[in-house]
């Protein structure tokens, strides 16, 4: 059970040889039988078939239905979809009913794209594994006693499953990479403000980005493409590239490819580089010009991430008080104290101490300062070369279980992606073969508001690679 | 490593308006620490001439005009998800006692 390509399966529902019933019957039929990976939260059975219907008639009548006729769709339970229950996988947004939709949302519904679906994650997106989601773990497509990653793990395990032909992630510090590694799909984290985060469940402000998780690099193409450009409800919106995100140049010769060598180093399993050293290689046999390239800063990214996000998180979440919507034991503080999970309370925790008085400059604005020093990096190292390459994850998929006891541990797995949330810049998971019979991704950056262009190079090692499995 | 008591945590829960059990007291009094002491690297790099990064897209004072329009977002469905209002208001707990 597979799907064809998104740019064929709206042609022919805008052909009339497929209609959207039977898309969205088939998407809605997969998620059933994969029921046993917890990938979903809730399926929008009625409202998903009401628009197929609509979409069919659309046809009928002779109009377009648009670039994603028909096309199902899983979005994280973090997106606000119209009067869809949207919960952050979190007790205290139980019961919120979307009073308005994200624009991300509403450009994919304008093209005729459908929701299905609503992923797991981990609660509030605060995690690497979905074992901080206050309501199940996932588990990953390739083995059920091993994590899909997080914190967008249900939307790559949902994609990787077919569930639908793709999904939404956010990604704040690797939340769309590392599930997409853990799971074989290609997760694409855009340029900071390339995508409206309007109507999502915010993180980390300076850090979150929204994107798609997907089977081949043309559907995530043609998903930001769809999903790209100015926002008027966000102000943090960049300018898109005139060109179309799905015109992308496939060229690998010439192409300046830097290593990093601190994503190569001890901290990383030999099971993981083994096979992005054979991506290397066969990056290099296509004629890519390959050198070594060094961020002197990569092992500071964590710790400056562990600074920033949780001091934006408790700014963020301290808009749940139990007053103006969803869970309440009616007092502010007993509502959040028993609505808010393990994760959401330390990272408040940590966010409050980093943003004291006294404690300020020496943890918030020194991360600030690093941060700066982090991106001069990665300036420095595109200024000479096209892209940097390196692992996601520097181990497979671990088990259920396995980090939940120590934070540090779970926040390590994380070691190789919050540089690029912090300098904003375009970053992507491709799938980079399997090893013990799991899947490895290869991370490859790209410099801010280069997004086709990685995605160019994306595709072109997805030629010589094969897609997903 | 950053000394950090329970009365510490305790003071932190009541400035991030939370109510922590015991167990909770207890487990974080252990886990704030180990994080601070991760985080604790930065204090040796040197960040001489730098500016702190607020954010990356460069843009300022984005603006929008200033004028009523329709909007998804109805008052009718917010209040419907509102724990306790009351005429069309929402009821909240006295702020400051």
């Amino acid at each position: 059970m597979s799907w064809d390509p998104i740019a064929k399966l709206a042609e022919a529902v805008n052909s009339g040889s497929v209609s959207a019933k039977e898309l969205v019957e088939k998407s809605l039929a997969q998620i059933g039988e994969k029921s046993d990976f917890q990938a979903i939260i809730a399926t929008l059975e009625e409202p998903a078939r009401k628009r197929a219907v609509e979409i069919d008639e659309l046809v009928k009548a002779g109009k377009n239905a648009g670039r994603l006729a028909g096309v199902p769709f899983i979005a994280k339970d973090n997106f606000l979809v119209f009067g869809v229950e949207t919960t952050a996988a979190s007790n205290m947004l139980k019961g919120f009913h979307a009073p308005y939709r994200a624009t991300a949302i509403e450009r994919l519904e304008v093209e005729g794209a459908i929701c299905v679906a609503k992923a797991n994650l981990d609660a509030f997106a605060h995690g690497s594994s979905t074992e901080n989601s206050d309501f199940f773990t996932t588990k990953n497509p390739y083995d059920k006693t091993r994590v899909p990653g997080g914190s967008s793990g249900g939307s790559a395990a949902s994609a990787a499953l077919d569930m639908a032909p793709f999904a939404l992630g956010t990604d704040t510090g690797g939340s769309i990479r590392q599930p997409a590694s853990f799971c074989g799909v290609v997760g694409l984290k855009p340029s900071y403000g390339l995508v409206s985060r309007s109507g999502v469940v915010a993180m980390g402000s300076s850090l979150d980005v929204i994107g798609p998780l997907a089977k081949t690099v043309d559907d995530a193409a043609l998903v930001l493409d769809v999903m790209a450009g100015k926002d008027e409800l966000d102000g943090t919106t960049i300018e898109r590239d005139p060109k179309s995100y799905c015109d992308l140049d496939t060229t690998i010769k010439g192409r300046k490819i830097g290593v990093v060598k601190e994503f190569m180093d001890e901290n990383i399993d030999k099971s993981v580089k083994d096979n992005i050293e054979a991506a290397i290689d066969k990056l290099r046999s296509q004629g890519a010009e390959i050198v070594e390239v060094s961020l002197p800063s990569t092992h500071l990214c964590l710790a400056v991430y562990y600074i920033l996000c949780p001091a934006e998180v408790s700014s963020n979440l301290s808009r749940y008080d139990g007053q103006r919507y969803q869970f309440s034991s009616g007092g502010y503080t007993k509502s959040r104290s028993i609505g808010l999970g393990d994760e959401a309370k330390r990272r408040i925790m940590i966010g409050t101490y980093v943003l004291s008085s006294g404690y300020y400059d020496a943890y918030y604005q020194k991360a600030q300062l690093v941060r700066t020093k982090i991106i001069k990096e990665y300036d420095e190292a595109f200024s000479k070369i096209d892209f940097l390459v390196g692992p996601v994850s520097p181990t497979l998929p671990f088990k259920i279980g396995e980090k939940t006891k120590d934070p540090i541990q779970m926040y390590l797995a994380d070691l190789l992606m919050p540089g690029s949330n912090l300098a904003g810049n375009a970053s992507i998971s491709v799938p980079a073969g399997m090893n013990e019979g799991l899947p490895v991704g290869m991370q490859i950056i790209a410099p801010a508001g280069r997004d086709r262009d990685l995605l160019g190079i994306s595709k072109a090692f997805e030629m010589i690679n094969g897609a997903s499995i | 490593m950053e000394h950090i008591t329970r009365d510490d945590v305790l003071k932190l829960a009541r400035l991030c308006q939370l109510d922590l059990s015991r167990e909770e007291v207890d487990r974080l009094a252990v886990e704030l620490p180990s994080i601070l002491e991760y985080v604790e690297q930065l204090q040796a790099v040197d960040v001489t001439g730098l500016e702190p990064t607020d954010q990356v897209t460069g843009l300022t004072n984005v603006m929008r005009a200033d004028e009523v329009r329709e909007y998804q977002a109805i008052p009718e469905v917010l209040i419907k998800g509102v724990p306790n209002s009351e005429k069309n208001m929402i009821k909240v707990k006295r702020m400051i006692v």
